[in-house]
């Protein structure tokens, strides 16, 4: 025993492991700055890039070949469209979806096969949804390539990771709080209203900004449903035709190498984009801040 | 007026020996509980082995017994909770108010009213007090507000918690102390005004000034409840209820009169269990 002892006292010995502490805490710091490194670069990229490009008649201006007069009315007129259609059909659907997987469906072997296919669906590749939103919904259901054939896409495509999320969220939710809901002779529907959802909420809308942020700067899945991002009218209903902010990107991205102005459009696009992102993310963040105080 | 009842009464019992037996029929306690050749399974394993347990009207009825043998799963069989693990089984048959609650056709909310549960750990949820007291009267469609704040202040009073937290009914109950928690718990119990008060080791997680202030609030409650209470304090049981239960393994090895069964006990394995004497 005293000769362990010796061992483990030894001098050296702790110093290695103190060390070999101190190396891997380096590591994680070191990946965390690779990140945030590589998000300095992008973001001083696309503010070097566009900023001076970014003025008011940029947003209010409509489409034009003339990078001068060229605006994205168009494309943020119809990315709020389109958000308008994704964001009460997939907050309805998928959280519906996530009460019935995790408080009303049985455990079993339909369960755990419907709960399997959910999450490879999260997997898919956005250009599959892409094909599946052209046969279904702008063919099938002949709406052509409109905003609710774009939206209900992209609804589709990031269901999977609002359903998931929200299960995880659901699930969270203490089972003590459950109990005594239903030792006052709650319904398990007032037990849902009243306790569950309230508090798995906040978690709820974590998931959902997550599947906004991606439905909103999707690409892959609108060139195959063929949206087009020319001079056409401004959408004023689900069945307008309609362009959104990814399109004008990819289109002025791919054109640069003509007009070199282009680029700097792009770029410009990508900082509304961005900041349409962050707004987003702030109400989902209010809501939910307000709701762990309330509630 | 009151007088007069009372001398009315002692005279009768006084001059006629047939009227003092029909008075002591009358005070006679009414089974609430009538558990009839109980057995229970989770999945497989047998839980609760042919339990037959009469539990009478406005008394406080204890069960003990070692850990796993069987308390919890019996108290929630009660008001039917124990449903909710997935996979559960029963046979026999309880009946509550002469209805059989295990049967399919009764409705668990209704029970669920008439039999309301505290648990182990203080379960209070993460609400404001107020809130959490008129979440009963609420499910069952109380909206006016002066009767909520009617029977917040019945329910907290009821509970022996309306002095401390009478300025803080907005304030959320996680910033209560254990013990204020599980009588705010209680209290929310009380306001859907049930007949039942099923506690599943409510002092448990208590320190033992929250628990002797427990314990004063169940004897003052069952003036007014039938109390069943699993508790795996010896001392607690023989201080506060009527009778009580001894399980093991999922078997009622002894039920009866509190006193006597800690003083002579009739099994040999209640007596070693409550002496601590058990393997
Ligand atoms: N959800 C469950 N699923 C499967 N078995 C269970 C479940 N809950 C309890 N059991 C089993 O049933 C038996 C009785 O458990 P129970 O919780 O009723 O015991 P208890 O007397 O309340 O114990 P304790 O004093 O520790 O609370 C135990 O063997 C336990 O393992
Ligand atoms: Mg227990």
């Amino acid at each position: 025993m005293a000769k362990s002892q010796a061992v483990m006292r030894q001098p050296n010995k702790i110093n290695a492991r103190v060390r070999i502490n101190t190396f891997w805490k380096s590591i994680f710091f070191l990946s965390t700055l690779f990140g945030l490194f590589v998000l300095a670069i992008l973001i001083y990229r696309v503010v070097a890039d566009g900023m001076a490009w970014l003025d008011l008649s940029f947003l209010t201006s409509r489409l034009s070949t003339d990078p001068n007069t060229a605006g994205i009315s168009g494309a943020i007129l119809g990315t709020l469209w389109v958000m308008l259609v994704v964001i009460p059909v997939t907050l309805i659907v998928g959280v519906g979806t996530a009460i019935y997987l995790e408080m009303y469906a049985k455990k079993g072997f339909m369960k755990s096969i419907i709960e399997t296919n959910i999450a490879n669906l999260a997997g898919v590749p956005s250009i599959v949804y892409g094909l599946l939103g052209l046969t279904v919904f702008v063919r099938l259901m002949a709406f052509g390539n409109v905003v609710l054939a774009g939206g209900l896409t992209l609804s589709l495509l990031v269901l999977p990771i609002l359903v998931v999320s929200a299960q995880e969220a659901l699930r969270a939710v203490p089972g003590y709080l459950e109990e005594a809901s239903y030792g006052m002779g709650a319904t398990k529907w007032q037990t849902i209203r009243r306790i569950i959802l309230p508090a798995a909420i906040p978690s709820i809308l974590t998931g959902a900004i997550l599947a906004m942020s991606r439905a909103i700067g999707e690409t892959a899945p609108l060139t195959v449903l063929g949206i087009p991002a020319l001079l056409i009218p401004l959408p004023g209903g689900l069945f307008d035709t309609f362009t959104a902010l990814p399109m004008q990107i990819y289109y002025w991205t791919l054109d640069s190498s003509l007009v070199a102005e282009y680029a700097n459009l792009a770029a410009a696009t990508i900082i509304v984009l961005l900041v349409i992102l962050f707004i987003l993310n702030s109400i989902a963040i209010f809501i939910r801040n307000k709701y762990q105080q309330s509630y | 007026m009151s007088t007069l009842t009372e001398k009315g009464i002692k005279i009768d019992l006084q001059t006629s020996q047939d009227d003092k037996e029909a008075l002591s029929q009358i005070k006679e306690k009414s089974v609430i509980y009538d558990t009839k050749n109980l057995d229970l399974w989770y999945g497989n394993s047998h839980a609760l082995k042919n339990i037959n347990l009469e539990i009478l009207e406005n008394e406080v009825t204890a069960i003990i017994g070692p850990s796993g043998c069987g308390k919890s799963t019996y108290i929630k069989t009660l008001n039917r909770m124990v449903e909710l693990v997935p996979g559960v089984s029963t046979s026999g048959s309880i009946s509550y108010k002469n209805k059989n609650i295990l049967d399919k056709s009764i409705k668990v909310e209704d029970l669920r009213t008439q039999v309301g549960m505290v648990f182990q750990k203080p379960n209070p949820f993460p609400k404001s007090i107020y809130e959490n007291i008129v979440y009963g009267p609420r499910i069952h469609g109380i909206k006016k507000k002066a009767i909520l704040d009617e029977i917040v202040e019945k329910s907290l009073r009821g509970a022996a918690i309306w002095d401390e937290v009478k300025d803080r009914l907005h304030q959320n109950a996680y910033g209560l102390s254990g013990g204020q928690q599980q009588r705010i718990c209680i209290a929310r119990c009380l306001a859907v005004e049930p007949d039942v008060i099923l506690m599943d080791e409510p002092t448990s997680a208590l320190d033992p000034i929250s628990t002797l202030k427990i314990e004063e609030l169940m004897k003052e409650l069952k003036k007014q409840y039938t109390i069943i209470i699993v508790t795996h304090n010896m001392q607690q049981a023989a201080r506060i209820s009527d009778k009580t239960v001894f399980m093991l393994n999922g078997e009622v090895v002894e039920f009866s009169e509190t006193d006597q069964l800690f003083s002579n006990p009739s099994d040999k394995r209640t007596e070693d269990y409550i002496t601590g004497r058990f393997g």
